[in-house]
């Protein structure tokens, strides 16, 4: 169980994570889902205790990550791949971890096989590849056999078959009674192993809510309306039981009715339609959607405006949404992962 | 190191009562410090610089002794030629104690070690103490080596020193104790600077680049600050006859210059690591 409250962190003028408060129960894998830069890995490692927070606090079973009496064996983390001495084999690694928490020398060997560095074991890891430099991290996280577990974007650098294989590897260890939390920049990742999702942007929570709601949420369909008479027309459909939303170009985004009820409804009112286009959100676009404004404002120093609920303002039709527009580097947002 | 040889408790039993210790933290450290190249590396050439550059200071003499001035003769110090090596070695040793801490910076690996082990404090006095039993065992080896071979190529061609002899067995020891010092000061740098070659840097201006700074300043502020100079309280910790130096500059006493030196180690390892407890990992 993880609970963060109020959690704030600045870098510089920069805010990183602000004002942000979750909770993340143990069974089931909980996703931590922003774009680059938002503040995921500055908010875990708030979380273990690396670094500090300039408000707010949070804990892991009830206490601070300072005061566990055997961080190791009830938290394991991976934080970023290939933190590892290149001239240390990963056996020594890892043995040098088990001895700082009393952790038996076998479990060395054990987390070894589980992610399947046996034979490389000895050899120094400066030769590892990115993927391999992932497994031996997520051996480390594995090592104290702990209830809870970290994970910032495991993915990266693995090949498909990695992947999977840490697809699996987190709903077994939620399926045990773990509390798992994963964070990653692809919404698409996040819907086939989560169960559970905080999504944040620019260090802030945008929502907390079960991946299967958030899925319901992405796949509705919504109408996209322009006409010359929008304000006439807005009334109709609200009286009509439909929910408008105005995007930034004029148009009206419909959701609650089909299209052909919208055009049946504008040609009783004779009000001219420019556009009538039935359009499905994906997951990215309601990824996007959630996160849209906290990109796209990105540095301005504004406070993000409340994005949910408000259709992706697409100016292509059911594509990708410009929110696509590229997103910071991680170095401008936590200017402490890049040390 | 007795502290070694804890029962482990098992996993099954799940999380264990009691804290991790400073018992778990010197296992680790000794661990890390082992199993890189580095260190070996480092100390390979700690041994060169001492005992080579013994040898050589050493013969040079033996060759010379004939032709030596009066003055040479009454300032010779055989058992100080002997250890001249422990000029280049302590470089190596710095080299060393830097990197003890930098490296874990360099590579990230930092993190991971304050996951295991959260209090930070413990985890300086941990590196600290392994790395100074280390440095020990290996500049008193080095520096007791260095004396018996210089003496060995010094016998029979000029005067040559005993362990018996008053203040001999003090400078040779000494010789170990001063790297263990300066060891800790380079590791309490790397805490302060972070990065390995910063701290270095910082570590050699200490050394070599302040004495030549001060031996341009007026007389008075060099002979009222030179003897604090780590490089010159060596210097005297590992001579027999330092007062025949006091007529170049005033020095403290062995002891108290080494008191002096610890006493940099500790304020470097006490200000690293308030900064290590403060800072983002």
């Amino acid at each position: 169980m993880i609970e963060a409250r109020g959690l704030t962190k600045h870098y510089g003028d920069t805010v990183a994570v602000d004002d942000l408060s979750f909770d993340v129960r143990p069974g089931q894998v909980t996703g931590f889902l922003g774009p680059n830069g938002s503040g995921k890995s500055t908010t875990m490692r708030m979380i273990m205790g690396l670094d500090h927070a300039d408000a707010g606090r949070v804990t892991v079973n009830g206490r601070p990550y300072r005061h566990l009496p055997w961080p190791l064996r009830e938290v394991g983390g991976l934080l970023e791949a290939k933190a590892i001495h290149p001239g240390r084999s990963a056996y020594h690694h890892l043995l040098a971890l088990a001895h700082t928490n009393d952790i038996p020398k076998a479990r060395v060997g054990e987390v070894l096989e589980e992610v399947g560095l046996t034979a490389v074991a000895r050899k120094r890891a400066g030769k590892f590849s990115l993927g391999m430099g992932q497994r031996l991290g997520i051996a480390a996280a594995l090592l104290g056999d702990p209830g809870v577990l970290l994970f910032d974007e495991p993915v990266n650098g693995l090949d498909p078959e990695g992947i999977r294989w840490v697809r699996h590897l987190l709903k077994r260890l939620a399926a045990q009674g773990r509390t798992v939390f994963v964070s990653s920049h692809l919404m698409s990742e996040m819907a086939l192993t989560a169960d559970h999702l905080v999504v944040i942007g620019r260090g802030r929570l945008i929502a907390e809510m079960p991946v299967a709601e958030f899925v319901a949420h992405a796949a509705g369909q919504f109408v996209r309306v322009r006409t010359p008479a929008g304000d006439e027309m807005t009334g109709a459909l609200v009286r009509a039981g439909a929910h408008v939303t105005t995007e930034h170009d004029g148009a009206l985004a419909v959701t609650g009715m089909t299209a052909q009820a919208i055009g049946d409804l504008a040609q009783a009112r004779g009000v001219a339609l420019h556009e009538l286009t039935p359009l499905t959100g994906s997951l990215e676009d309601a990824f996007m959607e959630l996160t849209h404004d906290s990109v796209e404002f990105w540095g301005s120093g504004s406070a993000p405006a409340d994005g949910s609920g408000a259709p992706a303002p697409a100016d292509g039709s059911g594509a990708p949404a410009p929110a696509a527009a590229p997103a910071p580097a991680d170095g401008v947002a936590s200017p402490g992962a890049a040390r | 190191m007795a502290l070694m040889t804890g029962a482990s408790p098992t996993l099954v039993a799940g999380v264990p009562a009691g804290h991790y210790s400073l018992g778990g933290a010197l296992r680790a450290e000794w661990t890390k410090l082992r199993s890189v190249r580095s260190t070996t590396w480092s100390l390979v050439a700690t041994l060169v610089a001492i005992l080579g550059i013994g040898i050589l200071a050493a013969s040079t003499e033996a060759s010379h002794w004939a032709h030596a001035s009066f003055e040479d003769e009454v300032t010779f110090d055989p058992t100080s030629v002997s250890l001249t090596g422990l000029l280049f070695g302590q470089l190596a040793i710095g080299v060393l104690g830097v990197l003890v801490m930098s490296a874990e910076y360099g590579t990230g690996t930092i993190r991971a070690t304050l996951a295991a082990i959260p209090n930070r404090p413990l985890v300086l006095v941990a590196k600290a103490i392994v790395f100074a039993v280390v440095v020990l065992v290996v500049g008193e080896t080095l520096s007791f080596a260095a004396f018996f071979i210089g003496q060995a190529i010094l016998t029979g061609s000029a005067p040559h020193a005993a362990l018996g002899q008053p203040g001999v067995l003090r400078a040779v020891a000494g010789g170990g104790l001063y790297l263990g010092a300066l060891g800790l000061l380079a590791l309490g740098l790397a805490a302060m600077v972070r990065h390995t070659a910063g701290a270095i840097t910082t570590f050699v201006g200490i050394l070599l680049i302040l004495p030549l700074i001060l031996a341009a300043l007026p007389s008075f502020i060099r002979d009222a600050a030179g003897k604090y100079l780590p490089a010159n309280i060596g210097a005297v910790m590992t001579s027999v006859r330092p007062s025949l130096r006091s007529a170049e500059f005033p020095s403290f006493a062995p002891w108290t210059g080494l008191a002096i030196l610890g006493g940099y180690a500790v304020a470097a390892l006490v200000i690293g690591g308030w900064l290590f407890t403060r800072r983002d990992a």
